[in-house]
């Protein structure tokens, strides 16, 4: 079960306890960019708020329990006293205080972490779209006309606007270090922004549970050093591999396989993309209309409009 | 002939399934021979079995969750052994089609046929004592209800021996449930025992919502309605305004798996997001369903072993009514992530927070109550203390989430296992078992050993510790539900941890078995003479432990919230009546157990497309109650010398003991 | 030490001892029908999420015949008319009141199942069955639940015939019939949404 090259319990407790401290290494606590930096302090923010309540209620049920233990007779005892206006005025208000608070900030923060909402920025963003397969993420570059299998890469400091559907069931895209999530749905395209702020190779995944092959269903994230950098990976993209994702590559790629290696592709069919989202008819929803930020997800009839070409 | 059942159905194939099904079977034969030697069936059948006594009722609720208890832990100990083999590019020994099945039974095991009978078994106990009630208001149908839930657990069951569980996830979500992607008979096992189960919560629902309503002993106002009761009552609005959806939407799911229809397919049109707002809107409600009965026991404890009244009673009601409205407000924050504007992500985080204000107030509530009072550090406050500082965390940890800035990266991480575990194991689970201690004495006669129960307590408060922070932990490092094996070293001593844990609460269910065992032996010693083991408040406290059938020779009159301390302080607590009168009582039935056969039966046949079989189950079902309807034989009075027999009894003992 | 029984309270007490008591029952029922409520509530909500989704077929105003559909809708409606006739004669004593009465409702409501059928069968046979989309899986999937009610109150009023016939108009047979006209107004008003957001709505 554990071989040598393997940490002992203990040292590996010990180095994952170091590791905690330092801010969680590769989780969402070690963010390598603008949105997932934002999260994490939104989660200490609305933490360290929280511990205004939790933390005395805590002691407070340790502290009355011990002093109103029953051996305690010097503990003043009001067998009767079971109301007070003052008391349940403070226990109501107290609570309702943090949550305005809270209710403040979450209005805020989730406008602003919107995954729909087109970061800022002054350089012209990278168009990604993803697919999952089962178990692969296939990623078409509308833009440079190639196509990967489980591993993208963009430069650091430029926005990645991210267009994404399934070809099978649902998933989730998620790279830990830079983002939030967002589901990967047929016929439907979810949007996702995200930026990389420090160069590196990240781990991506579907973290929403979509069969036998879910758990090898990871693809890499390079953030490039430099915008050269990311010429010279597409160059390599193109080099690499002389075939086209076209509509019967792709349904080779559908068949179901896990662990799947990385594949390039050096050209694509023009709106494959497209041609993906509706080819489950009738079924054509564009979650929100893009460029319409804040529309409601209306289930009802808005969302029905077949998919714009943009 | 047989559908789709044939030999290849048992997973021969199967070391582990085949070992656990001979364990199974040696253990089912080794009882029936038993009971056999003893030539207990007649006493079982005439006795328990057909009983329509709510108290018999409420014990077989808990037998069965504490059966299936058994079951879900061994598939969470199997899942967590699993996932500290398979580190580091190792596979473990559960292949993922296994695997997937496990943690899908494992979800629904726990709250379907763990956690829900529990509630349900302690609010048959309990409710119709505490309102002065001699049984609730349709004691057939609570005993159909009973039933049916055997019928579906023994489902569940059945499917681990004959075909396979679902591999989706408790939650089924479609396409991946849709026959395109799950063509084996999984789901349906799932949605056929999700159903009856279903029918039987609501018929119970219903049953104790007109028994309170009908029902509460002359004087008992709504205000005074004890606080567990008033909580159960709570809990039985939500039933009966949301399993309904539940029913909706696996029904829809049916009608695609069994009839082509294209509800949540990807082709024809459907929409899989519309199954997955359903599922929660029932699937929201439910985890209040089964906490707000556990709050309303962590109430009766504190104010019962703080020898004061609960404070703030009124606010606690509201509290209850407060949650119970918003729990219909929320159900989007389970899918933050599904492209929702941020106006609506916001509304939805929002609501959800403003549950943590009548939460917060109840804590507040409950340690009011220990203010000032004498508490006695038994098992049943230990769960509770332990309850107020873990729910605390957990509370806060699922506020955290309903920020939908901060879900964006903890959704269907291992974060998210910790935070419901931690509301579910700390809250509900705990509450359960502070029950299972504090009422045992009345439903049985003789109280539990204290030792072994606090043992258990500790065992399971620092196993839920060890279990659950190593989860909170792994999910802030990036880590996701359901995976079946990973390769990341800095994850490896954190999945050691948790497995540690698991085996830690292993312990204290090992506690809990064992102090039945020993509280059984030692029951003379341990005897609860007066009824009253804990100078109760309420009116349960006030009958011989157990309780007569008729449960009050005479009803009681009710003047204060707690009714036993008023009758106790006027000191007409063990009054004698002038004279008994006859007491009108139902006779048993096996009716129930008829029907609910061949509802099981109609199930396995639609789930194997036994046509033929699942026409006769149906047959059988409206036939049996057809026969029940039309039975003229179903009540009989109790008369006078009976009850004066007992109840002289009773107070002859209570004399004897002062 | 009191030993005093308040008869007041004994007198009040009485009314609790008495299981399925018809009021009790009757609340009860009107209970479940509230769940009912919801898992129309339920299926009304699917359907309109899903009737625009037709998958390239057919729509709502395509297949509806309103006339038709006016036409079942007043079966249903004159029968609940004849069922509370059949109870005000239940709560006069007159059994053979009651048993016409219920016939003539049975006979409505067998009408209204049988041009229902009817409808769906022409469907089926004309390609546009549950299968063809979303829209007419949500279409017979309202419609029918609605249906698989009303055929369920038909099976339970043939019962109740019989129940009224051989054992006359006691208590129980009663409790049994209010239940039954709680569930076929509830059915009625279930049906005028139905012909509202279904028919109405989609044929326009």
């Amino acid at each position: 079960m554990i071989n040598r090259k393997h940490p002992t319990i203990a040292r590996g407790l010990a180095l994952a306890f170091v590791a905690v401290l330092a801010g969680c290494h590769g989780g969402i606590l070690d963010p390598k960019g603008q949105v997932a930096a934002d999260e994490k302090s939104l989660i200490i923010t609305a933490t360290v708020l929280m511990m205004l309540v939790v933390v005395p209620v805590i002691v407070m049920t340790l502290a009355f329990a011990w002093k109103y233990r029953a051996s305690n007779t010097n503990a003043t005892y009001t067998p009767k006293w079971a109301h007070s206006h003052k008391i349940e005025a403070i226990v109501w208000l107290v609570p309702c205080v943090i949550i305005v608070f809270l209710a403040i900030l979450a209005w805020k923060t989730t406008h602003r972490l919107d995954p729909y909402r087109p970061l800022d920025s002054d350089k012209k963003p990278v168009t990604i779209e993803a697919v999952s397969l089962n178990w692969k993420w296939v990623f078409i570059y509308p833009d440079l006309h190639i196509a990967t299998v489980n591993q993208i890469a963009f430069p650091v400091d430029v926005p990645v606007n991210f267009k994404i559907t399934s070809g099978s069931v649902m998933n989730s895209f998620f790279i830990p270090q830079l983002g939030g999530q967002i589901y990967a749905m047929t016929g439907m395209m979810t949007r996702l922004h995200l930026i990389a702020n420090e160069a590196g190779s990240y781990d991506g995944l579907s973290s929403n549970y979509s069969g036998a092959g879910f758990s090898g269903m990871h693809f890499k994230a390079i953030a490039t050093r430099t915008p050269a950098e990311f010429d010279a990976w597409v160059k390599q993209v193109r080099e690499k591999s002389s075939r086209t994702l076209d509509a019967a590559a792709f349904d080779a790629l559908s068949k179901p396989s896990e662990n799947h290696p990385v594949e390039y592709f050096s050209s694509v069919t023009p709106d494959l993309f497209t041609t993906i989202l509706n080819r489950y008819m009738s079924n054509h929803m564009v979650m929100r209309a893009p460029g319409k930020p804040g529309q409601l997800a209306d289930l009802k009839s808005g969302t029905c409009t077949p998919v714009a070409k943009e | 002939m047989f559908g789709k059942l044939s030999l290849d159905a048992i997973p021969f194939h199967e070391p582990i399934i085949m070992v656990t099904l001979a364990g199974v079977g040696v253990v089912g034969l080794a009882l029936i021979a038993a009971i056999t030697r003893f030539g207990k069936w007649g006493y079982l059948w005439k006795e328990w079995f057909t009983s329509v006594d709510h108290k018999r009722i409420g014990v077989m609720y808990i037998i069965v969750a504490l059966v299936m208890l058994l079951r879900g832990f061994a598939d969470a100990l199997m899942m967590r052994t699993q996932l500290a083999l398979a580190t580091n590019g190792h596979l473990g020994v559960l292949p993922p089609e296994h695997y997937d099945q496990i943690f899908t039974a494992h979800g629904v095991i726990m709250i379907i046929f763990m956690a829900m009978p529990f509630m349900t078994g302690l609010m048959n106990i309990v409710v119709p004592l505490q309102i002065g009630a001699r049984d609730v208001a349709f004691p057939f149908l609570n005993s159909l209800s009973f039933w049916l839930l055997v019928a579906a657990a023994a489902l569940v069951n059945v499917s681990l021996g004959v075909g396979e569980f679902a591999r989706t996830g408790w939650v089924a979500y479609p396409p991946l449930a849709e026959l395109a992607y799950s063509p084996g008979v999984g789901v349906d096992y799932y949605t056929w025992a999700l159903q009856i189960a279903g029918v039987g919560t609501t018929l119970t629902a219903i049953n104790f919502l007109v028994t309170v309503i009908k029902m509460r002993a002359p004087g008992m106002k709504w205000m005074q309605m004890p606080i567990f009761t008033w909580t159960c009552t709570w809990a039985n609005v939500l039933i009966v305004a949301s399993f309904p959806i539940l029913t909706g939407a696996l029904a829809l799911l049916s009608l695609d798996r069994y009839m082509d229809f294209h509800f949540f397919t990807n082709d024809g049109g459907g929409n899989a997001m519309m199954y997955i707002n359903l599922f929660w809107a029932w699937g929201h409600p439910e985890v209040y369903i089964l906490v707000l009965p556990a709050f309303g026991v962590f109430s009766e404890v504190i104010s019962t072993f703080t020898g004061k009244r609960l404070f703030g009673y009124a606010s606690m009601v509201w509290a209850s009514g407060a949650i119970t409205v918003l729990s219909f407000l929320v159900w989007l924050h389970h899918f933050f992530t599904m492209g929702s504007g941020a106006n609506v992500n916001a509304f939805f985080g929002i609501a959800t927070m403003i549950i943590a204000v009548p939460t917060g107030v109840k804590l507040f509530n409950w340690l009011f109550t220990i203010y000032r009072g004498r508490l006695h550090f038994t098992a049943p406050v230990m769960w509770t203390l332990g309850f107020m500082v873990t729910f605390s965390i957990g509370g806060m940890t699922g506020v955290l989430m309903s920020v939908p800035g901060a879900d964006f990266v903890l959704h269907n991480s291992l974060f998210l296992i910790a935070h419901f575990h931690n509301t579910i194991i700390g809250g509900a689970v705990f509450g359960y078992l502070a029950g299972f201690s504090f009422w045992f004495p009345k439903a049985f006669g003789f109280k539990l050993n204290e030792k072994l129960g606090k043992a258990a307590f500790w065992f399971w408060q620092s196993g839920f510790y060890f279990a659950f922070v190593p989860l909170y932990i792994l999910g802030f490092m990036g880590m996701t539900r359901r995976l079946n094996h990973t390769n990341n070293p800095d994850w490896t001593p954190w999945l050691y941890l948790a497995c540690v844990g698991a085996v830690l609460i292993l312990l204290g269910i090992a506690c809990q078995l064992l102090q039945l065992y020993v509280s059984l032996r030692d029951r003379e010693k341990n005897e609860d003479v007066s009824g009253d083991p804990w100078n109760g408040h309420t009116l349960e406290w006030s009958t011989s432990s157990p309780p007569p059938f008729y449960n009050f020779a005479t009803l009681p009159v009710v003047h204060d919230i707690d009714a036993f301390t008023d009758m106790k302080e006027k000191g007409i607590a063990y009054a004698r009546p002038a004279c008994y009168e006859p007491i009108h009582m139902p006779k048993n039935t096996s009716a129930g157990i008829f029907i609910a056969a061949f509802v099981g039966v109609a199930g396995f046949a639609a789930i194997w497309h036994i046509w033929w079989l699942a026409v006769i189950g149906l047959i059988g079902v409206v036939a049996s109650f057809l026969v029940r309807a039309y039975d003229d034989d179903v009540d009989y009075y109790v008369q006078p010398d009976e009850i004066e027999r007992i109840e002289s009894a009773h107070l002859k003992k209570i004399a004897k003991q002062a | 030490m009191s030993t005093h029984v308040n008869p007041a309270h004994s007198a009040h007490a009485h009314g609790h001892e008495h299981h399925d008591s018809g009021s009790s029952t009757v609340l009860g029922f009107w209970l479940y029908l509230m769940t009912d409520c919801i898992l129309f509530a339920t299926a009304f909500a699917t359907y309109s999420v899903l009737f625009q989704n037709t998958a390239g077929g057919i729509a709502g105003k395509d297949i509806f015949e309103l006339k038709y559909v006016l036409v079942e809708t007043f079966a249903l409606l004159l029968s609940s008319i004849t069922y509370g006739f059949a109870m005000i004669c239940a709560h006069k004593g007159n059994k053979a009141g009651v048993i016409g009465f219920l016939l003539v409702t049975f006979l409505f409501g067998a009408l209204f199942i049988g041009m229902e059928v009817n409808e769906f069968h022409h469907l089926i046979v004309e390609g546009h069955g549950p299968n063809a989309s979303a829209f007419l899986s949500a279409f017979f999937a309202l419609v029918g639940l609605h249906g698989l009610h009303v055929t369920a109150g038909l099976l339970w009023m043939a019962v109740l015939m019989l129940e009224t016939r051989k054992r006359g108009l006691q208590p129980r047979t009663l409790t049994r019939l209010s239940c039954l006209s709680l569930f076929w107004h509830f059915l009625d008003i279930v049906w005028i949404c139905v012909f509202t957001v279904v028919y109405l709505m989609g044929a326009m």
